[in-house]
């Protein structure tokens, strides 16, 4: 213990002491000790910030993740040649079973690229100097980025100054689609520089952006301006319409199933001419006894103004008596989407006969009487 | 006996860091905060001698011919601001005032600008780095086009604090910090003394700095006395400092392949 804290300062001074002419060869070494408690020594490990993973180390990490997969393949008695990252997951869920709910918890085996995050190489060559020219500036990325915009900028109105100088200048020229397409947020735009950014940097980004794209010539640096543009999903989960067959009699029919709260139903609606309306086997009025049940029923018929057109053959189970209207009015209203036109299926969906109802039952929690309710509150 | 051995020890120790210090400082004359990694990767006697060469013809770039007064009078530099604008030390370089506008005397301005062309000239002759720096919004565009046709660097955005003091946190450990600073424009958006002038100072860097009447050339080691608001004016000021880089940098490559140095990719880029 105490030879780890006493350091000796032998080799300094023998190094000086040889130094020195050697006609006089000194014999006599002198000893310090040097004490160093561990608290000294300790790193402090919040001042170091985030873990920085050499190349090295990230390369190293690659081999072993290959040799790996190969042992894995071989484990499984599969070909280690083509075992692709989903036959990885299946191993890995065979092998290692996991019941924690939390997906990111359970144990993962993923190439090295996409568990530690991306970091910069070092900066500078063998000589000391930086690569990039704006290196001194700190956020060289983004200050490139700002410096490659200006100067198409310039580029444009260059070239609209060129045309207006040949009277050639006019404002009805090809503009870039947009399109459904929003700027990259400034998460996304940080991930692109590999670099942080501060708000007001983003938004003089995105300033620059609109200037640019405000000139009637922007379209000569389409392919730039795309590059930091991001297509939006699509917006409407267009309509799944469930498909018109034809049975042995000839008559059209199509099928579709509902869901509300636990009842799952499916329905047939047939083409035929009268009325009539059969649950599982029973009369309408016989298994809902109760109006607001049979109005449920009734609604998207009564809608579309095809009451008395259609026969209803369904099935339902599950749920309450109310759930399964609710789930009987959702397969009906898919159902005769197929019988109906394009315009009003869009008028049945923006009635909302369209849209599965989302609410469930909500959990009771610990320390009140239900979900919502709490226990009676007494003064004292 | 002790204290004899004591302190032949403590000689031994002197002479043996005097021996390190003088060997790896050779090719480096300005002394920055980076100076014991020397830029130079062998000191042998070729490269000492290309190194040296410049050290003794008094203009080897010929730098003089670059530009004449007339260039300076058909770039308007000699336009300086009103008497109310003028700093205190700004006088001796200032020739006459019309009509209130300060004129900077262009004599002056000469032998000065040839003083800033043959440092930087010399700077890149050796591989330094070379800064250009400039907080004008209008040629900010400019300066950072001449400075990647150099090969060399610039800096006009926001000067964030610790930059040049605080480097090895701001940067990695272990950075090379530049051997020369330009000023395009001494002041900031606020007309304030640019930071970075303190901070070269601090650091021993040198400066070359295009001083206007309303700067303050005190801590600059090569001012020039010249309008920095015209846009031909800063024209011609990136233009001589481009050509003067490209130059030294050409004489370079050139005595390395005179010598024989082989690896013609090794001079600076």
């Amino acid at each position: 213990m105490a030879a780890n804290c006493v350091r000796f300062a032998a080799s300094l001074l023998g190094k000086g002491v040889n130094g020195a002419s050697p006609t006089n060869p000194v014999t006599l070494q002198l000893y310090r000790q040097i004490c160093g408690t561990s608290a000294l020594r300790r790193k402090n490990l919040a001042a170091a910030g985030p873990e920085k993973f050499t190349p090295e180390f990230i390369q190293k990490q690659i081999e072993e993740f290959e040799i790996g997969k190969r042992h894995l393949a071989n484990m499984m008695g599969e070909d280690p040649e083509n075992f692709n990252q989903e036959d990885i997951d299946r191993s890995i869920a065979y092998l290692f079973p996991s019941g924690l709910f939390e997906k990111k918890a359970r144990p993962l085996m993923k190439h090295p690229d996409e568990i530690f995050p991306k970091q910069r190489a070092v900066q500078w060559g063998p000589d000391g100097r930086p690569f990039h020219f704006l290196f001194y500036t700190g956020k060289q990325s983004y200050y490139s980025l700002m410096h490659e915009l200006y100067g198409k900028v310039l580029n444009i109105e260059k070239h609209q100054d060129r045309l207006r100088a040949k009277g050639l200048f006019s404002t009805e020229t090809k503009q870039i689609s947009l399109g459904t397409s929003r700027w990259l947020t400034k998460e996304e735009l940080e991930e692109l520089l590999v670099e942080t950014i501060s708000t007001h940097d983003y938004d003089r980004f995105i300033q620059l952006m609109e200037r640019m794209l405000s000139m009637a010539y922007s379209s000569l640096e389409e392919e730039f301006i795309l590059r930091h543009r991001q297509q939006l999903e699509a917006q409407t989960m267009h309509q799944v319409v469930p498909p018109l067959q034809k049975d042995d009699k000839g008559v059209d029919f199509s099928t579709a199933e509902g869901k509300r709260k636990t009842s799952k139903s499916s329905a047939v609606v047939r083409d035929c001419g009268s009325g009539s309306i059969t649950i599982n086997g029973e009369d309408y009025l016989h298994y809902f006894p109760v109006l607001q049940d049979r109005e449920q029923l009734m609604f998207p018929l009564q809608f579309t103004g095809l009451l008395g057109r259609f026969n209803l053959e369904c099935t339902v189970s599950g749920g309450g008596r109310s759930s399964q209207a609710g789930a009987l009015r959702l397969a009906i209203s898919r159902a005769l989407l197929s019988f109906v036109s394009e315009g009003e299926g869009e008028a049945m969906r923006q009635a909302g006969l369209l849209t599965p109802d989302p609410r469930v039952r909500e959990r009771k929690k610990p320390g009140q009487e239900g979900a919502r309710r709490k226990f009676t509150w007494k003064k004292r | 006996m002790a204290a004899r051995a004591l302190t032949k020890g403590l000689l031994g120790l002197r002479h043996v860091r005097g021996a390190t210090v003088k060997f790896s400082n050779t090719g480096h004359h300005f002394a920055t905060s980076s100076s014991i990694k020397s830029s130079e990767p062998q000191t042998n006697a070729v490269t000492e001698k290309i190194l040296n060469l410049p050290l003794e013809k008094p203009d080897l770039f010929r730098v003089s011919e670059l530009f004449s007064l007339k260039d300076l009078f058909d770039a308007r530099v000699h336009f300086g601001h009103k008497k109310g604008c003028r700093h205190r030390l700004m006088e001796p370089y200032l020739y006459d005032s019309s009509l209130d506008y300060d004129i900077i005397d262009l004599d002056k301005t000469v032998e000065h600008l040839r003083l800033a062309l043959n440092t930087t000239a010399e700077t890149a002759y050796r591989g330094g780095i070379i800064l250009f720096v400039s907080r004008r919004r209008q040629f900010c565009h400019l300066v950072e086009t001449t400075a990647k046709d150099c090969g060399e660097y610039a800096h006009t955005r926001y000067w964030q604090g610790g930059l040049l003091t605080n480097a090895h946190i701001q940067y990695s450990p272990g950075v090379r910090l530049p051997d020369l600073i330009i000023f395009l424009s001494t002041l900031n958006n606020v007309f304030q003394q640019h930071v970075a002038i303190r901070d070269a100072a601090k650091m021993n860097i040198p400066t070359i700095g295009v001083v206007d009447s309303n700067c303050n050339p005190s801590l600059i080691t090569y001012p020039v006395p010249g309008n920095d608001d015209t846009p031909v004016a800063m024209e011609l000021y990136c233009r001589l400092f481009k050509m003067t880089i490209n130059r030294a940098k050409d004489k370079r490559r050139q005595m390395e392949l005179l010598h024989g140095l082989s690896k013609p990719s090794a001079s600076s880029s």
